[in-house]
């Protein structure tokens, strides 16, 4: 189906979560990811749409690829960026996240790029403070450009979403990741078969969004799949004794064998850290089926189009 | 004393069947009579033409904060809430600072409310001490100082045996154990009710199977021990089977749900609004439909909003990081009115029940009736004139309600507190 050739509006409050967007917006973006691509043994585009704008890159989480990934889209728009690791700073004296927020609001940055361990944090923020939040994932909610780029390192190798078989599997119950990709691909008419041990999949997960199905079984999930996510299992978020790491690799763990029962195409996803020898052997990290660095390369890109989206100012004619 | 009039209403009294148009008077604090052309010489007049005369609503289940925790609620102004609520008589939960775990925290309480309160105040007491649920607190002696029921409210007693003893000296003092029941191991970190909805906000979940096997407990241990047993804030579907099923066995149980429990459901915590963090958590809607069946039924006996004041400090923050509870005495009779009475589940007389003599019997009150003779307590509301709860203008010291900015259709009109009137509408 091609994409309508509107323009969407501007997204007035940043970048919350995929669920609520339209396919419309979402397609506008991953086609304006594309543009931004860098051609092979080049480094990306240098821009100036977003000269004189502030971006606050506030992590209240350890992160690497997606701050590193966040600050480089920023600057490859020109725009001035400030990243800080808020377990240093004045949260850890008793401050709420509200008056941090507020501080930085009054030096007038032109929006926030947040990851904070609570779900719902750039929603709850959001309410309070005027300025444009980017959510760079919040607690095991959502992590909205993570969806992005993932939908767009398959439409690199793959024509559409729709129709698509994708396998999701690992830690569904703690992964922010899942969620935003499940929204994602819903809307776009895939099939997700998400499947992982029983306390890391809660029944529930069925209801989220039309297309989802479940499945305890490996070799089930695997079967026919076009796409295969795989998830790290999030024991800091776990409250209780997990599976033996052993016992995990032995059900839930992708090996090459597993890759004959998908589709002779089939391309293998991690939104990373790999924990090798964990939830994928090292023969599938590194085989060419893998995409995953593919995927940190795209984050790069699909950042980008959301902060210029966000960010910039609107042309005469309307188009931003 | 004087004596007040309370003239052209329709005087509604489930305790005595009465509904009619008829005045009421009241005289040295009691209810002297119900008629048309009373002798009334001297007396204060207050007109209800066009308003529901109803005995003084009770609500069992409040949080007054005091001693300890001032900054959220007082007894004073927990009362001036209920009595804007139409509330003429409340009960505090123990989980103060200290518990009300002693007779000298009971006694404190009971003094200061005949200093400050502006509604009857009733103290419940701990269960154990410091409601740490292992040693029993001194009930006996809280007994002595006013108490009229046990509980470890918030923090649930998970030593069935530590349950069983009490319930037995309960028993023996003929003190109603009223249980906040929860699973503290099945409901560990959650955040709200365990659903779709939680799975959606990728927030921790509290299923519906920790207060049912807390119910289940409980009810076989009021079975053994031949206590008076109640389950406070109900919430799930299975629980009302339950306690259905413990009354067809003859067993003295009884239970309550609250306004917020019966209002809304798990749909609203979309936007990780702190408003709607409580416990039990807001439930999925066949919990929420299987509560008001359980209403229009009968299982129910009491409503109680378990009015949880917080400060705004503490409700302004990441919505794991909030504590539970909201505040209820303001908007529950609005409530019950839009959602039991308006939508034709139950009929007025069934609402004002709920309220007066449901709450009364269970702790043996003397009060929630308009027979000659009784505390002159009334509650005189309207069931029609429009209005909207800004929680800006309530009496509470605290905000944390998810219903600011609701329109309401009827609702309070004045409060009187033995033969005083404590509370008019403007």
């Amino acid at each position: 189906m091609q994409p309508p050739m509107t323009l969407p509006d501007r997204m007035p409050a940043g970048l919350l979560d995929i669920e609520s967007l339209d396919r419309r917006e979402i397609e506008a973006i991953l086609d304006r990811a594309r543009f931004f691509q860098p051609l092979p043994n080049e480094s990306y585009r240098r821009l100036d749409a977003l000269r004189g704008k502030t971006i606050v890159n506030l992590f209240f989480e350890a992160s690497t690829r997606t701050r590193v990934s966040f600050e480089i889209a920023a600057k490859r728009l020109g725009a001035d960026t400030l990243s800080i690791a808020a377990q240093g700073s004045s949260t850890s004296k008793g401050e709420s996240l509200v008056d941090t927020l507020n501080t930085l609001v009054a030096m007038r940055p032109s929006a926030i790029v947040m990851r904070h361990a609570a779900s719902g944090a750039p929603q709850f923020l959001a309410r309070h403070l005027h300025i444009p939040i980017v959510n760079a994932g919040d607690g095991t909610h959502e992590h909205p450009t993570q969806a992005l780029l993932d939908a767009r390192t398959i439409l690199d190798r793959l024509p559409a979403l729709e129709g698509l078989r994708v396998a999701i599997i690992g830690d569904i119950a703690h992964s922010r990741v899942a969620r935003s990709n499940i929204h994602l691909l819903s809307k776009f008419g895939a099939e997700i078969v998400l499947c992982g041990p029983p306390s890391l999949l809660p029944r529930e997960l069925e209801r989220l969004a039309p297309g989802v199905r479940l499945a305890y079984d490996m070799m089930e999930a695997i079967r026919g799949a076009d796409v295969i996510m795989m998830l790290r299992v999030q024991l800091e978020r776990q409250h209780e004794a997990p599976m033996a790491a052993s016992e995990y690799f032995r059900f839930y763990g992708l090996r090459l064998e597993h890759l004959a029962l998908a589709r002779p195409d089939v391309i293998v996803m991690h939104p990373g850290p790999i924990n090798r020898g964990r939830e994928l052997s090292s023969e599938v990290a590194d085989s060419q089926r893998s995409v995953i660095l593919n995927q940190v390369e795209n984050g790069v890109a699909v950042r980008m189009a959301v902060l210029e989206r966000i960010l910039s100012d609107p042309q005469p004619d309307g188009r931003v | 004393m004087t004596s007040l009039l309370v003239r052209g209403g329709r005087v509604l009294d489930p305790s005595s069947d009465f509904d009619a148009p008829a005045d009421v008077l009241i005289r040295e604090g009691r209810i002297e009579a119900i008629g048309n052309g009373l002798n009334a010489d001297g007396a204060e007049v207050f007109d209800a033409a066009g308003a529901i005369v109803a005995p003084g609503f009770i609500d069992m289940h409040v949080h007054l904060r005091e001693p300890g925790i001032e900054h959220a609620e007082t007894i004073e102004t927990g009362c001036k809430a209920a009595a804007a609520g139409g509330f003429t008589t409340i009960c505090c939960m123990p989980n103060t600072v200290p518990v009300n775990d002693s007779a000298t925290v009971t006694s404190y309480i009971v003094q200061r409310a005949r200093e400050v309160a502006s509604v009857n105040v009733y103290a419940i007491g701990a269960i154990t001490k410091g409601s740490l649920g292992e040693e029993l607190a001194a009930i006996g002696s809280m007994k002595e100082a006013g108490i009229v029921a046990i509980s470890d409210d918030g923090r649930p007693v998970m030593n069935a045996r530590v349950m069983r003893r009490a319930m037995e000296i309960a028993r023996a003092l003929d003190l109603p154990v009223i249980d906040h029941c929860e699973d503290l191991n099945l409901s560990a970190g959650g955040d709200m009710h365990e659903g779709v909805e939680s799975v959606r906000l990728g927030l921790r979940g509290i299923p519906s199977s920790s207060e049912d096997v807390m119910v289940a407990r409980d009810l076989l241990l009021a079975e053994q021990t031949g206590a008076r047993f109640h389950v406070a804030h109900l919430s799930t579907s299975r629980s009302v089977t339950m306690v259905a099923f413990a009354r067809s066995r003859g067993l003295n149980v009884s239970c309550e749900v609250t306004p917020h429990h019966f209002a809304i459901t798990d749909e609203e915590l979309g936007a990780y609004d702190s408003n709607y963090k409580m416990k039990p958590p807001l439930r999925c809607r066949s919990d929420v439909d299987a509560v008001i069946d359980g209403i229009v039924s009968g299982v129910i006996d009491a409503i109680a909003t378990d009015h949880a004041p917080h400060a705004g400090s503490e409700k302004m923050q990441e919505f794991e990081r909030c504590p539970f509870g909201i505040t209820g005495l303001e908007t529950a009779l609005g409530l019950s009115l839009a959602e039991l009475v308006h939508k034709n589940r139950i009929g007025l007389s069934r609402m004002v029940e709920l309220f007066t003599t449901g709450p009364a019997a269970i702790l043996k009150l003397d009060r929630g009736t308009l027979r000659p003779g009784a505390h002159g307590d009334v509650t005189v509301f309207d069931v029609d004139t429009e209005w909207t709860f800004d929680v800006q203008q309530s009496c509470s010291k605290s905000r944390n309600s998810p219903f600011h900015g609701r329109r309401f259709r009827g609702g309070p009109v004045a409060t009187i507190v033995g033969g005083r009137i404590v509370w008019t509408r403007e």
